[in-house]
């Protein structure tokens, strides 16, 4: 299609070409554009309205299992059917109040720890030999790229009463009865922490790895300590890393259904797992899409502060 | 940065590599374990794989969810190409602060909300219109390329800011057209790009069990599904023989993409080199 727009554009003059060339770039941007522009207003934007009607709908027994917002039956106007009561339930009942506040306790905890532990890791990546650097960045990604279930399953055979660990430490000596490690908040921690800390560890290697050395020379120079360096210069310049990677941990967790589900074997409350039950074992459609609702507004704020902190990342790099 | 690592940053590296590996390397030994209960060694044994050879159900998943894999792949890197080009290089265009919201939030989105989100979709689109007539491979792998996309659109990105726009203003100032620098230039260069999108596309819907077990429909088992299914009921050791197949074989398939991408990488940098010296 270029060539022959092309050839034809000879016959005209320069300011003609131009024009067509123009005419024609912004026919194929906007392809660029709307495509994927579309799939998304479709398939990601749409269904959370859609999610937000159906939680103002009433429990039906039928299919599907809810009443319709619009009454036609009367003829004319529809009216207009909105109920709150989803919403009133879920704030007078107080296992729900409880579960989201124990889900961002959850979360919160794991995202502090994974900054514990990720940092130094992502500080000694970043100071390694090239080599090195490239041989541990690989191994810091391959388990994101291996299954999260089964990553999960993996520490059921670690934890479990008859598990790896406590086989080791009755073997050793240190106990006599197996320690309970599985189906409790211990075993949701450290499976949070094991399957989320690549995302804590990738942004902040990222962010390490521009830090420019010589203010930390120039402070030694100056005669600062190891650890004042370490407060007053390297840890403000890596705060967009320590951002970007908290908000990847603690953003998913919040809403999280399989670890609590097969590590905290129900006995962990926990929002994405009571969302799953209510919607699959109690066909509650309005009630989970209620649940879904309030838990979406509780993490709009780290979700938008996430993204300016991308596009600040993007526009940096471009 | 200096290559100074202080004996502590040594140790929490090290102490880091043995939490991420240790889980995995156990499970791998453990599926070669006789004894039929997990935990207990009974010497060494591939039975476990023998009899996960022998179940159809297993074949089944794993022809779905491959199936599902490679079709969501490929229109999750078209699709995800397309929005990483109008992110980084179209300036600014009416709906970018919406779009660039959409493109981003699908990454730390909670699987509930949107397997939820999406389930009632096509709850609603088959009342409105009649399709999706019944759940299975066509909704998982519309659910898969949504949040895929997600994903190549940033390898994409942080490529098309990492490669620069020398070679492209090099053809355009010597007289190609803008289609054909797309063709011949920007797209050959992000072809690495793409390939390491495609493939982390096809292992993120290959891994996906919740939003999958949300959009399925009567026999959708996928093999996360099917898995999942098993283990809810307690360790089982021929799980942990399909689970070291799985990690060995994605392993395998990132070494070589990361070999590819670093040949690549090479060769680019030095048309980068010609081209700036001409």
């Amino acid at each position: 299609m270029s060539q022959s727009t092309a050839n034809t554009s000879h016959i005209g003059s320069q300011g003609l070409l131009a024009r067509l060339l123009r005419k024609m770039q912004s026919k194929w941007r906007t392809i660029v554009i709307v495509i994927p522009f579309i799939w998304l207003l479709l398939f990601f934007l749409a269904p959370f309205f859609i999610v937000g009607k159906i939680s103002l709908a009433e429990l039906k027994i039928a299919s599907p299992p809810f009443t319709e917002m619009f009454d036609w039956k009367d003829g004319g106007f529809p009216k207009i059917r909105l109920v709150f009561d989803n919403y009133l339930y879920l704030w007078e009942d107080s296992l729900y109040f409880r579960t989201y506040l124990n889900s961002l306790k959850i979360s919160i905890i794991s995202t502090f720890i994974c900054l514990l532990i990720g940092y130094p890791i992502a500080y000694g990546i970043v100071r390694s030999g090239p080599i090195t650097k490239q041989l541990l960045l690989f191994a810091v990604i391959l388990p994101f790229w291996t299954s999260f279930l089964l990553r999960v399953y993996a520490w059921m055979g670690l934890l479990a009463d008859q598990g790896t660990i406590n086989n080791l430490l009755i073997w050793i000596g240190l106990i006599d009865e197996p320690i309970r490690m599985l189906y409790n908040e211990f075993a949701v921690y450290v499976g949070i922490v094991y399957t989320y800390m690549p995302f804590m560890i990738l942004p902040l290697y990222a962010n390490m790895e521009k830090l420019d050395g010589t203010l930390n020379e120039a402070a030694a120079d100056l005669g600062s300590k190891p650890t004042n360096t370490f407060f007053n210069v390297t840890l403000p310049l890596t705060m967009p890393g320590i951002i970007a990677g908290s908000l990847l941990v603690f953003i998913p967790a919040t809403g999280e259904y399989v670890i609590p589900d097969l590590l905290g074997g129900g006995n962990v409350l926990m929002i994405g797992r009571l969302l799953f039950n209510e919607f699959s074992a109690n066909t509650d459609w309005p009630l989970a899409s209620a649940v879904a609702v309030v838990l979406l507004i509780l993490l709009v704020l780290p979700m938008t502060i996430y993204q300016y902190y991308q596009g600040k990342a993007t526009e940096a790099e471009a | 940065m200096y290559n100074k690592r202080s004996k502590f940053l040594t140790f929490m590296v090290t102490a880091g590599m043995v939490f991420f590996y240790v889980p995995i390397i156990l499970l791998i030994i453990y599926s070669f374990n006789y004894s039929k209960l997990v935990p207990v060694w009974g010497g060494w044994s591939t039975r476990w794989y023998d009899v996960l050879f022998q179940s159809e159900a297993l074949w089944n998943a794993v022809s779905l969810s491959l199936r599902i894999a490679i079709v969501n792949a490929t229109f999750a890197t078209i699709l995800g190409t397309l929005a990483g080009l109008a992110m980084v290089r179209f300036g600014r265009f009416r709906g970018r602060t919406l779009f660039g919201g959409m493109l981003v939030a699908p990454l730390v989105m909670p699987e509930v909300i949107t397997g939820l989100s999406l389930l009632l979709l096509f709850i609603t689109l088959k009342q409105l219109i009649g399709w999706p007539s019944e759940r299975g491979f066509t909704t998982i792998t519309i659910a898969h390329i949504t949040f895929s996309l997600a994903y190549v659109a940033v390898i994409i990105q942080a490529r098309l800011a990492g490669m620069g726009q020398t070679l492209e203003e090099a053809a355009l100032d010597l007289g190609a057209k803008p289609f054909r620098v797309l063709i011949d230039i920007t797209l050959p260069r992000l072809a690495p790009g793409m390939a390491a999108g495609w493939l982390l596309a096809f292992t993120l819907s290959l891994d996906d069990l919740v939003i999958s077990r949300f959009v399925t429909g009567p026999g959708g088992n996928t093999l996360p599904i099917l898995i999942y299914s098993r283990i809810k009921t307690g360790l089982k050791p021929d799980i942990n023989a399909l689970a070291t197949i799985m990690i060995l074989f994605v392993a395998a398939c990132v070494a070589i993409a990361a070999l590819i991408m670093f040949r690549q990488h090479k060769k680019t940098m030095q048309d980068e080199l010609i081209a700036n010296q001409s």
